[in-house]
């Protein structure tokens, strides 16, 4: 990026009024009248087959697993996202249905505000306006404040290497600029990760549970949770015995530290001018000791 | 042809000048005092060790030296270094309001001490932040421009300690101009204290109290005992006493340690001035006290005081909030300066324990793997303490830190030649 020397006073100009005014409204992430992309995924539906790890795996050139993608045996422990696996595939007992098991994959949610991007001094998590959250790893500095922020614990560091960076699901940022489905989706043989716009796949999540009121847990993982996300979930068990955290609230994370940031422009101000006064105040009383002392 | 030789000699003479400023510099880099103390062996270890070891975390990755994981990205490097490091060095900027802004002139022998640790333990502590980072050479894009990270408090915080080491530098210069006789610009610099002083507060307030703010946004992973909304201005309170209880263990061992830096002045205050701070340390542990209660109240979770957690909870307020306040108020009904020293040192384990509860070990108190310190974890720490020890007494043995007070020495001034100063500062340092 080449920066001219009038780009350059604009900005400068441009983050001095911002600093002066104070950090924006809201995460500017929030853009609510913009329709985001997102996926629905139905745990009712997943096999099991782990297609869609290994289409993760080849779209962004992970390196290979230990353990083949045919394999069965990784369900066997609960396995976390990585560095090396952007999406994994857990296996959870049924408490309804004990001979089909629950599928559930995790991967980044893609929050509508995501905390991630708020947290990030250097806008390397970045919430795009087609609705992915993306990384800019070459703004990243590896503070790892997006990974104690995160609600969902996605964002995976590099410990191993000397040059680190973060590592998450992006949405397959690259697939969908060309018009292109995530590679997940077109990997999903039973449609249970589907592709759409989050008004329609909200619809569509209602529309099966409203068909199927006793097949559906009568909830949208994803809806409100922390404001929202683009990836959302249906299940036929409740989620909090799917290893879904059901205590995050609805409140979106970035407001959390934006009472904070509406103090700073106030302290700005008025300490300052304070201290002047208490300076002033100060001096006075010395001088008018001072005097008594001499009197 | 007289002018030619002004104009040959003008550089000349600037070179000269040039050449004894440098081996003015060179003599003073040297050390003063024995080399072979123990001290200096165990310290000079640590040292070299870590710097090995820093080495070896640059070349292998943060993984290979530290017991970080994707559970635990905050280790003690952030933890302890960082957080707890830069709320020992709120001394400086609280002493620069007691004695800059109110003109408590009693404190002023001290303040200058006081704002060279400051600035160390910026320098030192809050560039252990740089070990911390993955990529370290990054650190400058939220400062040049190219993504600014206006959310972000982190944003804040990294201006804000940048912005604050320039305001201490300016409060110390003076000092530091005065070792280089540079009285111009010492004249300068003194006249910016003041703004600097107004502006480093306001700096202080907001980062100090940001520090805390980083895990505004940790609500689901924080125990609930010790997130609530009023983490910031716990924060920021507990600077204060943070801040004075390191004034005054600071002080206690320079006072033993640098005995003959010390100017008569410093020398009969000493006791009067440790017993001031006790008092600010008790009006700021009050409020802290006062705040920690509010927060328990509001945030209702009574029933957890009864799980181990809560009981740890209870050790860090009644034990080093409640304790310190009776501490602190029995050594000032008997003046007992030891008492006071003593519980300095009791005050400042407890805001180790409260910032490492808040950003280690509180933090996912329900992960079934728990974080713990690496030992090179710890010795890079002890490491970095070391080197900041060693850059301040080599301040301290060069620049008039530990000066008279300033009618006295202008009088001084005054009635002694130039030349004379110069000696007797020579036969000081």
């Amino acid at each position: 990026m080449s920066v001219n020397r009038r780009d350059f006073l604009k900005l400068a100009g441009l983050t001095g009024c911002t600093m002066l005014a104070g950090p924006p409204r809201r995460s500017e992430a929030a853009v609510a009248s913009v329709e985001f992309y997102g996926l629905l995924i139905d745990t009712t539906k997943c096999i099991g087959c782990r297609s869609c790890e290994e289409a993760c795996n080849e779209q962004n050139r992970l390196p290979e697993p230990e353990v083949p993608f045919s394999s069965e045996s990784v369900f066997e422990t609960k396995r976390d996202t990585s560095p090396g696996a952007y999406t994994v595939l857990n296996r959870f007992a049924n408490g309804k249905d004990p001979d089909n098991p629950v599928f559930v994959r995790k991967q980044c949610v893609h929050c509508c505000q995501p905390a991630c991007a708020s947290a990030c001094l250097t806008k390397a998590m970045e919430k795009t306006k087609e609705g992915p959250v993306i990384y800019n790893k070459d703004r990243c500095m590896g503070c790892r404040y997006c990974m104690i922020a995160c609600p969902h614990d996605i964002p995976k560091f590099e410990y191993g290497s000397a040059l680190p960076y973060i590592r998450k699901c992006v949405f397959c940022y690259d697939r969908l600029k060309t018009g292109e489905r995530p590679a997940c989706v077109d990997a999903c043989p039973e449609n249970a990760t589907i592709f759409g716009t989050r008004r329609e796949l909200l619809e569509i999540a209602r529309t099966r549970i409203y068909e199927n009121p006793d097949k559906y847990v009568h909830h949208i993982y994803g809806e409100h949770e922390v404001g929202g996300s683009g990836t959302m979930y249906l299940s036929a068990v409740p989620f909090e015995q799917l290893g879904f955290r059901t205590d995050l609230g609805t409140t979106p994370y970035p407001e959390h530290t934006s009472g904070f940031l509406y103090g700073v422009p106030l302290v700005f101000v008025l300490w300052p001018s304070i201290l002047i006064g208490l300076n002033y105040l100060a001096e006075h009383r010395n001088k008018e000791n001072n005097h008594e002392e001499e009197g | 042809m007289k002018r030619k030789d002004n104009d040959i000699g003008r550089p000349r003479k600037a070179l000269r000048d040039v050449r004894e400023f440098a081996r003015f510099l060179a003599s003073e880099m040297k050390p003063k005092g024995k080399i072979w103390t123990p001290f200096n062996i165990i310290s000079g270890t640590i040292i070299v060790v870590g710097i090995a070891l820093i080495a070896i975390r640059f070349y292998k990755g943060l993984g290979a030296v530290t017991n970080l994981s994707q559970d635990y990205p905050w280790g003690i490097w952030i933890g302890f270094d960082v957080i707890t490091g830069v709320a020992f060095a709120g001394g400086a900027y609280v002493l620069t309001f007691v004695v800059h802004i109110m003109k408590f002139e009693k404190y002023e022998p001290i303040v200058r001490v006081t704002v060279l640790n400051g600035f160390l333990a910026y320098v030192f502590y809050a560039g252990a932040l740089l070990l911390d980072l993955g990529r370290p050479w990054n650190v400058v894009n939220p400062i040049i421009g190219n993504s600014f990270g206006l959310s972000s408090v982190l944003f804040l915080v990294a201006w804000h300690f940048l912005l604050y080491m320039i305001c201490e530098f300016l409060e110390f210069s003076p000092a530091v101009a005065e070792w280089l006789n540079w009285e111009k610009a010492r004249r300068v610099v003194e006249k910016m204290t003041i703004g600097a002083v107004i502006f480093g507060i306001t700096l202080s307030t907001l980062h100090q109290s940001g520090l805390g703010a980083l895990f505004l946004l940790a609500p689901a992973k924080i125990h609930p005992l010790w997130y609530s909304h009023y983490i910031p201005v716990a924060f920021f309170v507990s600077s204060i006493f943070a801040g004075l209880s390191m004034v005054i263990i600071e002080s206690t061992f320079t006072h033993k340690v640098f005995h003959d830096k010390i100017g008569n002045r410093l020398r009969a205050s000493h006791d009067d001035i440790l017993l001031g701070l006790a008092k600010g340390c008790i009006g700021a542990l009050f409020a802290y006290l006062f705040l920690k209660v509010i927060e328990l109240v509001h945030g209702g979770h009574w029933d957890l005081l009864a799980t181990p957690m809560g009981y740890w909870y209870l050790v860090e307020i009644l034990g080093f909030v409640v304790l310190p306040i009776f501490l602190f108020g029995v050594a000032l009904r008997k003046r007992s300066v030891r008492l006071v020293q003593f519980t300095s040192f009791f005050t400042a384990i407890g805001v180790v324990l409260n910032r490492l509860n808040v950003s280690v070990i509180a933090f996912k108190w329900y992960a079934p793997v728990r974080y713990y310190p690496s030992w090179i974890e710890i010795w890079v720490t002890l490491a970095v303490i070391s080197m900041e020890l060693w850059v301040f007494r080599w301040v301290i043995n060069r620049m008039p830190v530990f000066k008279e007070h300033p009618e006295e020495k202008e009088a001084m001034d005054d009635i002694i030649p130039v030349g004379e100063v110069v000696r007797w500062k020579a036969s000081a340092s």
